[in-house]
């Protein structure tokens, strides 16, 4: 059994992987730890660094859960990067964290939890900060 | 006494609200470019060439001048905080800025870089205000001839040290020549390769071959080669009380004034432009560092404080022979040359005559932008960063675009759009096979002027040669073609030195950290 969590750094990704420890430990899973950028631009704070990444290994330990970290560089967008992810592992739980973002902002930028939500074919659990 | 009352009259004219938010947009625009890898001054302004033709002069200069500094302060921002020097002038910076960021003194580096750049800028705008005119009024006095030489001086040093190469610089120089050759030509009337085009018979727009050179080209070369993925900021402590504390001032003052005195000389004499300054300030810093030799590698401020205040220096000393005698030792330089042509206004000795109220409102602009820079840098540096999240897609795109549609609309002929992708195409591959497209443009705005000029001394000497380098300030100038490219050379050479030492220190960090990471 499989959980995967979508991660991106800050207080948001942290509660997500708190959420995705505890969940995993209930279903006795592991965890699969997607952090993906597309490398167009200089900087990206989504791309979660060295330090970041162990702050969440951390984490995971804590919840005493076997994980796996797939740290990628890919053209397409997170939320495919993540689906994609899912569906390889045959995810039981996608865990995504949630951020407030107003309808007309959700239009022009899309939003990456929201893709996830609907598209994903197993249960998401879906963090707010 | 009549130039500070000039001066005024220049304040006069920029503090009119309208000019102040010309030189808002200018710094704002230069620094957001300077901050970008791989968008400089030159390419900003060549783009933006076709779309101020609707301004009035003044307006216009006032804006390039802003873009002109503000690429300055811009660069140190990425090369503190993200070891990418956002342009050339900034390399030196990033030696011990990063380091101090890495040591979380990042916010110490940036103000000591920003307040440097406001001390040296706002000096050598003095400077610059107090030599300029003596420099133009004496220029007045130099005749056709001393003229040639002074342009054979500028071609020599910006194509020998403007590439990596001398000879490829004066490839690209020779290119540059041959394009400002085509065209009619306008003492006999005869038409030079224009292969039958009509559209050729007025010669090549230099705004076209700038941006096709500086934007296009550029803009296909990052598309080819730009893949490398995401670089962490580092970040930056907020709170203005941590940006400098009572050591770093007493440590970074006498860096900024001896910056101040390197860059400027070297900004005005045709030596490569301001990363030669960098260089040289930091080599100084380095030996008179006494008591903080250890902490140079490792982030000391004076690094930092020394490089930063020469880079703004030499861009004010690279405005003295703009100005003065009209000619452009850096690609900006010959960027805000073509921008003067385009209004009708030959930078030359006689500028400060016929155009006085203009050079003095771009001298007064200077001091402005400089207050304007320092305000906008330190609290905005959050911001600066944002603009490094564009997607590159999006912002070469858009660079396109914008140079294809500025030079359609310079006459609005389709051909021009022809020829820029043509140019842009040959300035791709300049870039991939490290021919610098500087000297290029240099030449073809440089070739036209010292072709008059040549031809005019030997109407003059009725086809007699020797009178080229009889007159004793010609004959020292081609004397000291030899001596600049020369100390240019040595200091390129030491300054390779340096870049070997920097990436090997680099090495050493990602080394450093990849066994952290084992751990």
């Amino acid at each position: 059994m499989t959980v995967v969590l979508a991660y991106a750094p800050g207080d948001l990704g942290t509660a997500s992987a708190r959420a995705a420890g505890s969940a995993a430990a209930l279903l006795g899973a592991r965890v699969v730890i997607v952090n993906a950028t597309r490398a167009d631009r200089l900087v990206d704070p989504r791309w979660a660094d060295e330090a970041e990444l162990a702050q969440v290994i951390e984490i995971l330990d804590d919840a005493g859960v076997d994980h796996e970290v797939r740290h990628l560089r890919s053209g397409s967008l997170p939320a495919d990067v993540v689906l994609e992810v899912a569906e390889e592992v045959d995810a039981e739980l996608v865990v995504v964290g949630l951020r407030r973002r107003t309808p007309v902002g959700k239009l022009v930028l899309g939003s990456t939890p929201q893709q996830i939500l609907l598209r994903a074919s197993c249960p998401v659990l879906a963090v707010k900060a | 006494m009549d130039n500070i009352s000039a001066l005024m009259d220049g304040f006069a004219t920029v503090v009119q609200p309208v000019y102040l938010l010309y030189a808002l947009f200018g710094v704002f625009i230069g620094t957001a470019v300077g901050v970008l890898p791989g968008i400089g001054p030159a390419m900003t302004i060549a783009l933006l060439l076709p779309l101020t033709y609707s301004l009035d002069a003044t307006a216009a200069i006032i804006v390039f001048a802003g873009i002109y500094y503000g690429g300055m302060y811009g660069g140190s921002t990425t090369s503190i905080l993200l070891n990418t020097p956002g342009e050339s002038a900034s390399i030196v910076t990033a030696l011990e800025g990063h380091k101090m960021a890495r040591l979380g003194r990042g916010a110490a580096a940036l103000a000591t870089a920003a307040i440097g750049s406001f001390v040296a800028g706002t000096i050598a705008t003095v400077l610059l205000t107090l030599v300029a005119p003596f420099m133009a009024s004496w220029a007045v006095q130099l005749g056709e001839p001393d003229y040639f030489a002074l342009m054979v001086v500028a071609f020599i040093t910006v194509g020998a040290l403007l590439g990596r190469s001398v000879p490829r610089g004066m490839v690209a120089l020779a290119l540059g020549l041959f394009l400002g050759l085509m065209g009619t030509d306008t003492l006999t009337g005869q038409q030079r390769f224009t292969f039958g085009i009509p559209n050729l018979a007025d010669g090549l727009n230099v705004v076209i071959v700038a941006v096709g050179l500086f934007a296009v080209g550029e803009a296909l070369y990052v598309a080819s080669r730009m893949r490398h993925g995401p670089v962490h900021v580092i970040p930056v402590e907020k709170g203005w009380r941590t940006w400098m504390k009572p050591e770093d001032w007493r440590r970074s003052w006498k860096p900024w004034l001896r910056g101040t005195v390197i860059g400027f000389p070297i900004g005005t004499i045709p030596a490569g432009g301001a990363d030669v300054a960098t260089f040289l300030s930091y080599a100084t810093e380095r030996k008179l560092a006494r008591k903080h030799k250890d902490e140079f590698g490792h982030g000391a401020i004076e690094g930092v404080a020394g490089p930063e205040s020469a880079n703004n220096a030499a861009a004010s000393g690279v405005l003295v022979p703009l100005l003065t005698l009209g000619l452009p030792t850096t690609a900006t330089a010959a960027i805000i040359i073509v921008a003067f042509q385009s209004y009708g206004i030959q930078p030359g000795p006689m500028l400060f005559q016929t155009q006085s109220s203009l050079v003095w409102a771009l001298v007064a602009s200077l001091y402005i932008g400089n207050l304007m820079l320092i305000v906008l840098n330190l609290p905005l540096v959050g911001m600066w960063v944002k603009v490094l999240q564009i997607p590159r897609h999006y912002l070469y795109a858009g660079i396109l675009l914008f140079g294809a549609l500025g030079s359609y609309a310079l006459s609005f002929s389709p051909i021009d759009v022809l020829i820029l992708l043509v140019i842009g195409v040959v300035g791709f591959f300049m870039r991939r096979y490290g021919y610098p497209v500087a000297p290029m443009v240099v030449g073809m705005i440089l070739g036209p002027m010292a072709e008059d000029r040549l031809r005019r001394s030997l109407t003059i000497s009725q086809g007699d040669l020797s009178y080229l380098v009889t007159s004793p300030f010609a004959a020292t100038a081609y004397v000291s073609i030899l001596v600049i490219v020369g100390l240019g050379l040595w200091l390129k050479h030491r300054e390779k030195r340096a870049n070997a030492e920097l990436s090997r220190l680099g090495e050493e960090i990602r080394e450093e950290s990849q066994s952290q990471e084992v751990n």
